[in-house]
């Protein structure tokens, strides 16, 4: 095509994060994935072959660039495990036996984790961690992921991106146009958490590396080769933005309204890695860790040792202040391969949360058992995800004081931490006088698509699927139930993060609201310009129809 | 296997690293044992149990902490040497050796 003649044009996505990038795009090649069809022994033994030989490469060209000692004595630790017979000769084994090499490499290396993981001395606890990063990194290379740095440019435009590269990449000032992907995926709610513009559904296909580009993650669109006053005016807003963020930052302190009424702010996070950089002091604490991502893009559930580890972490890392660990969130659009139903009719309003869990005792006891002996390290408090009538929540109530019981029994420690509810269902908020709760959260996402009956992933429905009048009315009865029986009512939604509905949402009663990290400096500044109840005259269209 | 009349030889050492057997001084003994022909077990007493003192698995896994005393056995052809070697390594506290 000749540059001369191209013109402006958009493409259509779905936002996943809000933002503004803007500059080269620079396309990934498509990850081999499907690169072992065959399920042949000797291929499997062939594949595993490769991984390890490939993972040792990669380790060796990582010693010979870091320069600090204790890293480079980490790589050759996993350089030497490589090479150990009595590590990869079990997975050999397995895998003679008719296990896959992915599954293979796993089970002959989770022992070993697990053995790491109940070391007495820190030291050697610690290096579970080492062999946990190796045992992924093969698992990586397994599944044909290429070790790839991200090449520079602005717009990072992929058919779909695993969560590890996402983490590995420097995205100041870049955004990420994906094919495949949704909203509610793991990279999505990574992005949004470090606050980098991100699409979704997105056509691809004639996108060049090179070609300059915006990608406006309010609208949800690219702009391809956009013309000098689109460009002028994107660097206007993308300036706006940075100016934004910077005098966000600057703010520390307990969060206040205009009032100087005092609201609670916390953080949304999938797992230990959005923690790195983030001062507890700066947060109220982690209002919604969901664990589902602890069980996804893995051969084998997360031991109950390799979970306590995990939460116990995220205590330490919150100093004091209240960690809310959600129980496995699995089904509806988070599918987990073995655990989940596939083909549900509608997946919605199958068998996920709760549901899920008490179907899957063996699964979920394992979790309520870490959480239990986590709640001894801090202020842990464990949350119940798609509570729909009371007895759910009572019967995991029952198996959350066996679980304590039974590690009391054994000579663990253990206690009870307060258990509350997700309300998402409308059936729940409707009745929530009837829940035995120590707490509640109110998952907007879910609450707006059940009340409206509307999909949040269906474009057409975008004026829909918005939080109206009947959802703010469940909203209130939550907030009114909970100011009378002196619990806690916050809201971990992603309608949260959204400025403009900061203030209805106070209006609403709410003074505990939990967002990704990326949303903290704007929702804290729309906190801060609250002035009370008067906004309900200017500002208060709750349904936010835009 | 080699001549079956072939003795195991032994020896000991006092490991005065600071942190005991860690990541760094098992990579550095399990390198050098594997450097010998001979068949090397480690183990934290005179009577064993013994393991594969070319396994990092294995090595790692006795978690020996300091001031323990290595015990290691050796068979083959450079047995002698190999332990000469070993006990050099953990006696000059895992030093960078020539």
């Amino acid at each position: 095509m000749d540059h001369s003649t191209r013109a402006s044009h958009r493409i259509q996505g779905r936002s996943a994060a809000p933002g503004i990038a803007l500059g080269p795009l620079v396309r990934l090649a498509t990850a081999a994935t499907q690169a072992r069809q065959s399920r042949s022994v000797a291929a499997e033994r062939d594949a595993l072959d490769h991984a390890l030989e490939m993972s040792k490469r990669d380790l060796a060209a990582l010693a010979d660039k870091v320069e600090d000692d204790d890293a480079e004595a980490v790589l050759s630790f996993q350089i030497a495990l490589l090479e150990d017979e009595n590590l990869v000769a079990p997975a050999y084994a397995l895998i003679v036996a008719g296990e896959a090499a992915d599954r293979a490499w796993a089970k002959a290396i989770d022992p070993e984790i697990a053995n790491y993981d109940q070391a007495d001395d820190p030291y050697f606890r610690g290096r579970a961690s080492d062999l946990r990063d190796l045992r992924d990194r093969v698992l990586r290379r397994l599944a044909g992921e290429a070790d790839q740095a991200v090449p520079p440019g602005a717009i990072v435009a992929a058919d779909d991106m695993p969560p590890s590269v996402f983490l590995s990449t420097d995205w100041c000032d870049r955004g990420l146009v994906l094919r495949r992907g949704s909203p509610s995926s793991h990279v999505a709610i990574l992005a949004r958490s470090r606050g980098v513009p991100m699409l979704v559904g997105l056509d691809i296909d004639d996108l060049e590396s090179g070609t300059d580009a915006i990608l406006d993650g309010d609208a949800g669109m690219l702009i391809v080769d956009p013309d000098s006053s689109l460009r002028a005016d994107y660097d206007r807003r993308l300036a706006a933005q940075a100016e934004l963020r910077r005098a966000a930052s600057a703010f520390t302190g307990p969060v206040l309204t205009a009032s100087g009424e005092r609201v609670q702010l916390m953080i949304n996070v999938t797992g230990l890695a959005e923690l790195r950089g983030l001062d507890p002091a700066d947060v109220d604490g982690i209002g919604l860790m969901r664990t589902e991502f602890l069980f996804q893009a893995r051969a084998t559930l997360p031991t109950e040792q390799e979970q306590y580890q995990i939460y116990k972490q995220m205590l330490e890392w919150a100093k004091g202040k209240p960690v809310t660990i959600r129980t496995l969130d699995a089904g509806g659009d988070k599918p987990i391969p073995g655990l989940t139903r596939d083909g549900e009719l509608n997946p919605f309003l199958g068998v996920r949360g709760v549901r899920l869990s008490l179907r899957h005792l063996d699964v979920f006891r394992l979790q309520l058992r870490a959480l239990a002996r986590a709640a001894v390290v801090g202020n842990l408090k464990v949350m119940i995800p798609m509570v729909t009538v009371p007895g759910e929540l009572d019967r995991c109530r029952a198996l959350l004081q066996d679980a304590v019981a039974e590690l009391t029994r054994e000579g663990l420690n253990a206690v009870m931490p307060p258990l509350g509810m997700m309300v998402e269902v409308p059936a729940a908020a409707l009745m929530i006088e009837d829940f035995d709760a120590d707490f509640f959260s109110i998952g907007s996402n879910d609450l707006v698509q059940y009340v409206m009956a509307a999909s949040r992933d269906e474009p057409e429905f975008a004026d829909l699927a918005r939080p109206s009048r009947a959802v703010f009315n469940l909203i209130r009865r939550v907030t009114d139930h909970a100011a009378r029986a002196g619990r806690d009512a916050s809201l971990c939604g992603d309608l949260a993060g959204e400025p403009a509905q900061v203030a209805p949402l106070l209006d609403h009663g709410l003074r505990i609201l939990s967002v990704a990290p990326g949303a903290l400096a704007p929702v804290r500044a729309a906190i801060a310009n609250y002035s009370g109840k008067d906004s309900e005259k200017t500002s208060a269209k709750p349904s936010g129809t835009t | 296997m080699r001549d079956a009349g072939m003795s195991k030889l032994r020896a000991s050492v006092l490991m005065r690293h600071e942190v005991g057997l860690h990541a760094r001084p098992s990579v550095k003994l399990t390198k050098l044992a594997k450097a010998f022909e001979s068949k090397i077990d480690l183990g934290l007493s005179p009577d064993g149990p013994w393991v594969d003192a070319k396994s990092i698995v294995k090595v790692m896994a006795t978690k020996a902490p300091k001031d323990s005393t290595i015990y290691f056995r050796a068979e083959g052809e450079d047995a002698k040497a190999a332990l000469d070697a070993l006990v050099m390594l953990v006696d000059g506290d895992f030093q960078d050796g020539p």
